[in-house]
Protein backbone atom coordinates (compact mmCIF):
# COMPACT_ATOMS: atom_id res chain seq x y z
CA UNK A 1 0.00 0.00 0.00
CA UNK A 2 2.20 2.42 0.91
CA UNK A 3 4.14 1.43 -2.12
CA UNK A 4 3.93 5.23 -3.31
CA UNK A 5 4.78 6.99 -0.19
CA UNK A 6 7.71 5.61 0.49
CA UNK A 7 11.17 7.41 1.17
CA UNK A 8 11.57 10.83 1.32
CA UNK A 9 8.95 13.61 2.25
CA UNK A 10 7.90 15.51 -1.03
CA UNK A 11 8.51 19.30 -1.13
CA UNK A 12 7.06 21.61 -3.00
CA UNK A 13 9.45 23.69 -3.84
CA UNK A 14 8.69 27.58 -3.94
CA UNK A 15 8.61 29.46 -7.23
CA UNK A 16 11.51 32.16 -6.83
CA UNK A 17 9.47 35.53 -7.00
CA UNK A 18 12.55 37.76 -6.66
CA UNK A 19 12.66 38.69 -10.07
CA UNK A 20 8.56 40.08 -9.47
CA UNK A 21 9.81 43.45 -9.09
CA UNK A 22 11.66 43.87 -12.19
CA UNK A 23 9.15 42.53 -14.45
CA UNK A 24 6.60 44.64 -12.78
CA UNK A 25 9.30 47.79 -13.38
CA UNK A 26 9.02 47.14 -16.73
CA UNK A 27 5.76 46.80 -16.93
CA UNK A 28 5.80 50.58 -15.09
CA UNK A 29 7.77 51.70 -17.26
CA UNK A 30 6.04 50.75 -20.80
CA UNK A 31 3.07 52.82 -19.34
CA UNK A 32 4.63 56.01 -18.14
CA UNK A 33 5.99 56.29 -21.73
CA UNK A 34 3.33 55.54 -23.27
CA UNK A 35 0.40 57.19 -21.14
CA UNK A 36 -0.73 60.62 -22.08
CA UNK A 37 -2.87 62.00 -19.44
CA UNK A 38 -6.62 63.07 -20.34
CA UNK A 39 -6.13 66.96 -21.34
CA UNK A 40 -9.29 68.02 -19.60
CA UNK A 41 -11.98 66.41 -17.89
CA UNK A 42 -15.06 66.70 -20.65
CA UNK A 43 -18.23 68.54 -19.34
CA UNK A 44 -20.15 68.05 -22.89
CA UNK A 45 -21.40 65.12 -24.19
CA UNK A 46 -18.49 64.29 -27.51
CA UNK A 47 -19.49 60.97 -29.79
CA UNK A 48 -16.87 61.65 -33.11
CA UNK A 49 -17.97 61.69 -35.91
CA UNK A 50 -16.63 59.05 -38.93
CA UNK A 51 -14.40 59.62 -41.95
CA UNK A 52 -11.73 57.71 -43.74
CA UNK A 53 -9.69 60.54 -45.17
CA UNK A 54 -8.01 61.45 -42.07
CA UNK A 55 -4.47 62.12 -40.83
CA UNK A 56 -2.74 61.21 -37.30
CA UNK A 57 -2.05 64.35 -35.69
CA UNK A 58 1.88 64.43 -34.89
CA UNK A 59 3.18 66.25 -31.72
CA UNK A 60 0.79 66.46 -29.09
CA UNK A 61 2.24 69.26 -27.80
CA UNK A 62 1.26 71.83 -30.50
CA UNK A 63 -1.72 70.92 -29.95
CA UNK A 64 -4.87 72.43 -28.10
CA UNK A 65 -8.22 70.81 -28.36
CA UNK A 66 -11.90 72.61 -28.31
CA UNK A 67 -14.51 70.56 -27.75
CA UNK A 68 -18.45 71.27 -28.82
CA UNK A 69 -21.52 69.41 -27.50
CA UNK A 70 -24.26 69.21 -25.56
CA UNK A 71 -23.65 69.74 -22.36
CA UNK A 72 -23.16 66.22 -19.87
CA UNK A 73 -25.98 67.45 -16.83
CA UNK A 74 -28.50 68.48 -19.11
CA UNK A 75 -30.53 69.58 -16.15
CA UNK A 76 -28.32 72.14 -14.93
CA UNK A 77 -26.95 73.56 -18.36
CA UNK A 78 -29.95 72.86 -20.87
CA UNK A 79 -29.37 70.87 -24.24
CA UNK A 80 -28.27 73.99 -26.46
CA UNK A 81 -24.84 72.85 -27.83
CA UNK A 82 -21.55 74.18 -25.81
CA UNK A 83 -17.92 74.65 -26.06
CA UNK A 84 -15.45 73.85 -23.74
CA UNK A 85 -12.24 75.61 -23.41
CA UNK A 86 -9.79 73.95 -21.14
CA UNK A 87 -11.84 73.08 -17.99
CA UNK A 88 -15.00 75.60 -18.43
CA UNK A 89 -17.96 75.99 -20.95
CA UNK A 90 -17.00 79.40 -22.83
CA UNK A 91 -18.90 81.81 -25.36
CA UNK A 92 -17.07 81.78 -28.93
CA UNK A 93 -15.67 84.88 -28.23
CA UNK A 94 -13.24 83.69 -25.34
CA UNK A 95 -11.62 82.01 -28.16
CA UNK A 96 -9.16 83.96 -28.81
CA UNK A 97 -8.20 84.73 -25.48
CA UNK A 98 -7.70 81.30 -25.50
CA UNK A 99 -5.82 80.89 -28.47
CA UNK A 100 -3.72 83.90 -27.78
CA UNK A 101 -2.42 81.84 -24.52
CA UNK A 102 -2.03 78.39 -26.12
CA UNK A 103 0.34 80.51 -28.68
CA UNK A 104 2.22 81.95 -25.36
CA UNK A 105 2.59 78.81 -24.16
CA UNK A 106 4.61 77.09 -26.67
CA UNK A 107 8.01 78.28 -28.27
CA UNK A 108 8.66 80.92 -30.41
CA UNK A 109 9.23 78.44 -33.65
CA UNK A 110 6.71 76.30 -32.85
CA UNK A 111 4.15 79.09 -32.94
CA UNK A 112 3.18 78.81 -36.27
CA UNK A 113 3.01 74.91 -36.09
CA UNK A 114 0.22 75.13 -34.09
CA UNK A 115 -3.17 73.36 -34.73
CA UNK A 116 -6.19 73.41 -32.90
CA UNK A 117 -8.28 70.04 -32.68
CA UNK A 118 -11.63 70.50 -32.93
CA UNK A 119 -13.88 67.46 -30.92
CA UNK A 120 -16.99 68.09 -32.14
CA UNK A 121 -19.97 66.11 -31.27
CA UNK A 122 -21.79 64.49 -34.62
CA UNK A 123 -25.28 65.72 -33.75
CA UNK A 124 -24.15 69.93 -33.38
CA UNK A 125 -25.16 72.28 -35.65
CA UNK A 126 -23.25 74.01 -37.83
CA UNK A 127 -24.15 77.19 -36.93
CA UNK A 128 -22.11 77.01 -33.68
CA UNK A 129 -19.04 75.38 -35.52
CA UNK A 130 -19.13 78.07 -37.98
CA UNK A 131 -19.11 81.10 -35.30
CA UNK A 132 -15.77 78.86 -33.72
CA UNK A 133 -14.19 78.63 -37.21
CA UNK A 134 -14.48 82.79 -37.68
CA UNK A 135 -13.34 83.02 -34.44
CA UNK A 136 -10.56 81.08 -35.16
CA UNK A 137 -9.75 82.74 -38.30
CA UNK A 138 -9.45 85.92 -36.36
CA UNK A 139 -7.33 84.48 -33.84
CA UNK A 140 -5.38 83.62 -36.93
CA UNK A 141 -5.42 79.95 -35.49
CA UNK A 142 -5.43 78.50 -39.00
CA UNK A 143 -4.47 75.35 -38.86
CA UNK A 144 -7.36 72.95 -37.59
CA UNK A 145 -8.32 69.42 -37.70
CA UNK A 146 -11.80 67.92 -37.45
CA UNK A 147 -11.15 65.25 -35.01
CA UNK A 148 -13.06 61.41 -36.45
CA UNK A 149 -13.05 58.61 -36.04
CA UNK A 150 -12.44 55.41 -38.17
CA UNK A 151 -14.97 53.98 -40.85
CA UNK A 152 -17.47 54.87 -43.64
CA UNK A 153 -19.18 58.65 -43.28
CA UNK A 154 -21.83 57.54 -45.53
CA UNK A 155 -23.04 54.02 -43.98
CA UNK A 156 -22.27 56.46 -40.64
CA UNK A 157 -24.78 58.94 -41.43
CA UNK A 158 -27.58 56.26 -41.96
CA UNK A 159 -27.14 54.39 -38.87
CA UNK A 160 -27.50 57.56 -36.75
CA UNK B 1 34.47 52.75 18.66
CA UNK B 2 31.52 50.39 17.84
CA UNK B 3 31.29 49.75 14.09
CA UNK B 4 27.26 50.09 13.22
CA UNK B 5 26.62 46.91 11.12
CA UNK B 6 25.67 48.16 8.08
CA UNK B 7 21.96 46.97 7.81
CA UNK B 8 20.60 46.31 4.23
CA UNK B 9 17.10 47.58 3.35
CA UNK B 10 14.50 45.44 3.15
CA UNK B 11 12.89 45.36 -0.53
CA UNK B 12 10.61 42.99 0.09
CA UNK B 13 7.65 45.71 -0.56
CA UNK B 14 9.35 46.82 -3.62
CA UNK B 15 7.04 45.06 -5.64
CA UNK B 16 4.07 46.24 -3.94
CA UNK B 17 5.21 49.97 -4.33
CA UNK B 18 5.59 49.36 -8.50
CA UNK B 19 2.11 47.62 -8.71
CA UNK B 20 1.01 50.60 -7.03
CA UNK B 21 2.47 52.48 -9.71
CA UNK B 22 1.86 50.59 -12.16
CA UNK B 23 -1.86 50.70 -11.27
CA UNK B 24 -1.91 54.33 -11.25
CA UNK B 25 -0.54 54.39 -14.84
CA UNK B 26 -3.17 51.53 -16.17
CA UNK B 27 -5.60 53.46 -15.15
CA UNK B 28 -4.55 57.21 -16.38
CA UNK B 29 -3.35 56.20 -19.38
CA UNK B 30 -5.27 57.13 -22.83
CA UNK B 31 -4.01 54.92 -25.60
CA UNK B 32 -5.91 56.46 -28.71
CA UNK B 33 -4.37 58.98 -31.06
CA UNK B 34 -6.28 61.97 -32.25
CA UNK B 35 -6.73 61.98 -35.74
CA UNK B 36 -9.04 63.77 -38.35
CA UNK B 37 -9.88 65.53 -41.42
CA UNK B 38 -6.72 68.38 -41.61
CA UNK B 39 -7.99 71.61 -42.96
CA UNK B 40 -6.45 74.83 -43.06
CA UNK B 41 -8.94 78.06 -42.36
CA UNK B 42 -8.48 81.33 -44.62
CA UNK B 43 -7.45 84.42 -43.20
CA UNK B 44 -9.05 86.74 -41.89
CA UNK B 45 -9.96 89.04 -45.15
CA UNK B 46 -9.10 92.79 -44.57
CA UNK B 47 -11.66 95.41 -43.99
CA UNK B 48 -9.85 97.50 -46.64
CA UNK B 49 -9.59 95.43 -49.35
CA UNK B 50 -12.36 94.35 -50.64
CA UNK B 51 -10.97 92.55 -54.23
CA UNK B 52 -13.36 90.39 -56.22
CA UNK B 53 -11.81 87.14 -57.46
CA UNK B 54 -13.33 86.31 -60.90
CA UNK B 55 -14.08 82.97 -61.52
CA UNK B 56 -15.46 81.60 -64.93
CA UNK B 57 -18.88 79.68 -63.94
CA UNK B 58 -17.29 76.88 -64.93
CA UNK B 59 -14.76 76.44 -62.99
CA UNK B 60 -16.65 76.64 -59.83
CA UNK B 61 -17.89 73.43 -58.52
CA UNK B 62 -21.02 74.45 -55.82
CA UNK B 63 -21.65 72.45 -53.05
CA UNK B 64 -24.99 73.52 -50.60
CA UNK B 65 -25.79 71.44 -47.98
CA UNK B 66 -29.02 73.01 -46.40
CA UNK B 67 -30.45 72.30 -42.93
CA UNK B 68 -31.86 68.88 -43.80
CA UNK B 69 -28.37 67.82 -44.67
CA UNK B 70 -29.92 67.42 -48.70
CA UNK B 71 -26.84 67.80 -50.54
CA UNK B 72 -27.30 70.37 -54.05
CA UNK B 73 -24.42 69.86 -56.35
CA UNK B 74 -24.45 71.96 -59.43
CA UNK B 75 -27.74 72.88 -59.12
CA UNK B 76 -29.11 69.56 -58.82
CA UNK B 77 -30.29 67.37 -55.66
CA UNK B 78 -27.26 64.95 -55.18
CA UNK B 79 -26.79 62.06 -52.91
CA UNK B 80 -23.98 61.89 -51.09
CA UNK B 81 -22.36 58.59 -52.68
CA UNK B 82 -22.56 60.01 -56.19
CA UNK B 83 -20.22 63.02 -54.99
CA UNK B 84 -16.95 61.34 -54.88
CA UNK B 85 -17.45 60.48 -58.47
CA UNK B 86 -18.62 63.45 -59.76
CA UNK B 87 -15.98 65.42 -57.88
CA UNK B 88 -13.49 63.08 -59.27
CA UNK B 89 -14.97 63.87 -62.91
CA UNK B 90 -14.80 68.02 -62.25
CA UNK B 91 -11.73 67.79 -61.30
CA UNK B 92 -10.17 65.84 -64.38
CA UNK B 93 -12.48 67.10 -66.74
CA UNK B 94 -11.32 63.93 -69.17
CA UNK B 95 -13.56 64.74 -72.29
CA UNK B 96 -12.51 68.38 -72.17
CA UNK B 97 -16.18 69.20 -71.26
CA UNK B 98 -17.24 72.89 -72.02
CA UNK B 99 -19.68 72.80 -68.41
CA UNK B 100 -16.45 71.47 -66.93
CA UNK B 101 -13.22 73.64 -66.07
CA UNK B 102 -11.09 75.05 -67.86
CA UNK B 103 -7.61 73.02 -68.70
CA UNK B 104 -4.25 74.32 -69.50
CA UNK B 105 -0.93 72.57 -70.69
CA UNK B 106 1.43 72.61 -67.48
CA UNK B 107 5.35 71.85 -67.15
CA UNK B 108 5.44 69.64 -64.45
CA UNK B 109 8.30 67.30 -62.88
CA UNK B 110 8.77 63.80 -63.78
CA UNK B 111 5.14 64.25 -65.86
CA UNK B 112 6.82 66.42 -68.49
CA UNK B 113 3.93 68.55 -70.08
CA UNK B 114 0.39 67.70 -68.73
CA UNK B 115 -2.40 69.04 -69.09
CA UNK B 116 -4.89 70.29 -65.83
CA UNK B 117 -7.79 71.90 -64.50
CA UNK B 118 -5.53 74.56 -62.57
CA UNK B 119 -8.15 76.97 -62.02
CA UNK B 120 -10.96 74.74 -60.50
CA UNK B 121 -12.27 75.61 -57.40
CA UNK B 122 -14.89 73.37 -55.48
CA UNK B 123 -16.78 75.72 -53.16
CA UNK B 124 -18.54 74.22 -50.31
CA UNK B 125 -21.25 76.15 -48.16
CA UNK B 126 -23.14 74.61 -45.52
CA UNK B 127 -26.17 75.89 -43.57
CA UNK B 128 -26.50 76.83 -40.14
CA UNK B 129 -28.59 74.04 -39.09
CA UNK B 130 -26.50 71.47 -41.30
CA UNK B 131 -25.49 68.18 -38.89
CA UNK B 132 -21.56 68.31 -38.07
CA UNK B 133 -22.02 64.39 -39.29
CA UNK B 134 -22.90 65.48 -42.74
CA UNK B 135 -20.79 68.39 -43.14
CA UNK B 136 -17.91 65.97 -42.06
CA UNK B 137 -19.12 63.54 -44.59
CA UNK B 138 -19.19 66.15 -47.40
CA UNK B 139 -15.70 67.18 -47.07
CA UNK B 140 -14.85 63.68 -46.00
CA UNK B 141 -15.69 62.95 -49.79
CA UNK B 142 -13.93 65.44 -51.58
CA UNK B 143 -10.91 64.64 -50.02
CA UNK B 144 -11.41 60.88 -51.14
CA UNK B 145 -12.06 62.26 -54.25
CA UNK B 146 -8.89 64.26 -54.47
CA UNK B 147 -6.89 61.36 -52.60
CA UNK B 148 -8.01 58.48 -55.12
CA UNK B 149 -6.77 60.39 -57.64
CA UNK B 150 -3.68 61.13 -56.64
CA UNK B 151 -3.35 57.54 -55.79
CA UNK B 152 -3.80 56.65 -59.14
CA UNK B 153 -1.50 58.87 -60.36
CA UNK B 154 1.23 58.23 -57.98
CA UNK B 155 0.58 54.26 -58.58
CA UNK B 156 0.67 54.72 -62.44
CA UNK B 157 3.95 57.22 -62.19
CA UNK B 158 5.90 55.68 -59.61
CA UNK B 159 4.13 52.54 -58.44
CA UNK B 160 3.41 53.64 -54.91
CA UNK B 161 0.24 55.18 -52.95
CA UNK B 162 0.51 59.05 -52.81
CA UNK B 163 0.06 58.81 -49.27
CA UNK B 164 3.66 56.50 -49.30
CA UNK B 165 5.39 58.95 -50.62
CA UNK B 166 7.14 60.43 -47.46
CA UNK B 167 10.31 61.59 -46.47
CA UNK B 168 12.40 64.05 -47.82
CA UNK B 169 14.30 62.39 -51.06
CA UNK B 170 10.33 62.02 -52.23
CA UNK B 171 9.29 65.50 -51.83
CA UNK B 172 9.65 66.40 -55.61
CA UNK B 173 7.47 63.36 -56.82
CA UNK B 174 4.58 64.46 -53.80
CA UNK B 175 5.03 68.19 -55.21
CA UNK B 176 4.81 67.02 -59.19
CA UNK B 177 1.53 65.03 -57.95
CA UNK B 178 0.16 68.00 -56.24
CA UNK B 179 1.16 70.63 -59.00
CA UNK B 180 -1.36 68.41 -61.52
CA UNK B 181 -4.16 67.73 -58.88
CA UNK B 182 -4.22 70.72 -56.58
CA UNK B 183 -6.47 70.84 -53.71
CA UNK B 184 -8.64 73.75 -53.55
CA UNK B 185 -11.55 73.54 -51.32
CA UNK B 186 -13.20 77.26 -50.89
CA UNK B 187 -15.40 77.64 -47.90
CA UNK B 188 -17.56 80.48 -48.62
CA UNK B 189 -18.06 83.11 -45.70
CA UNK B 190 -21.04 82.27 -43.94
CA UNK B 191 -23.84 83.35 -44.71
CA UNK B 192 -27.75 81.03 -44.54
CA UNK B 193 -28.35 79.13 -47.51
CA UNK B 194 -32.23 78.96 -47.64
CA UNK B 195 -34.29 75.59 -47.09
Amino acid sequence: MSKFKKGEKKTVTAITTASLPDIIFMLLFFFMVTTVMREVELKVDYNPATANQTKKLEDKALVSYIYIGEPLNKKIFGTVPRIQLNDSFAEPEEIRDFVASRREGLKEVDRPKMTISLKIDREVEMGVVTDVKQELRKASALKINYSTHEGDPIDAIGRY
Amino acid sequence: MARRELQEINAGSMADIAFLLLIFFLVSTTMDTDSGIVRKLPPMPEETQDEQVDVKERNIFVVLVNRHDQLLVEGELMHIKDLRVTAKEFIVNPHNDIDLPTKEFIEVDYFGEVEVTKKHVISLQNDRGTSYAMYIAVQNELAAAYNELRNDLSMRRFGVKFADLKGDENKDKRKAIEEIYPMKISEAEPKNVGG
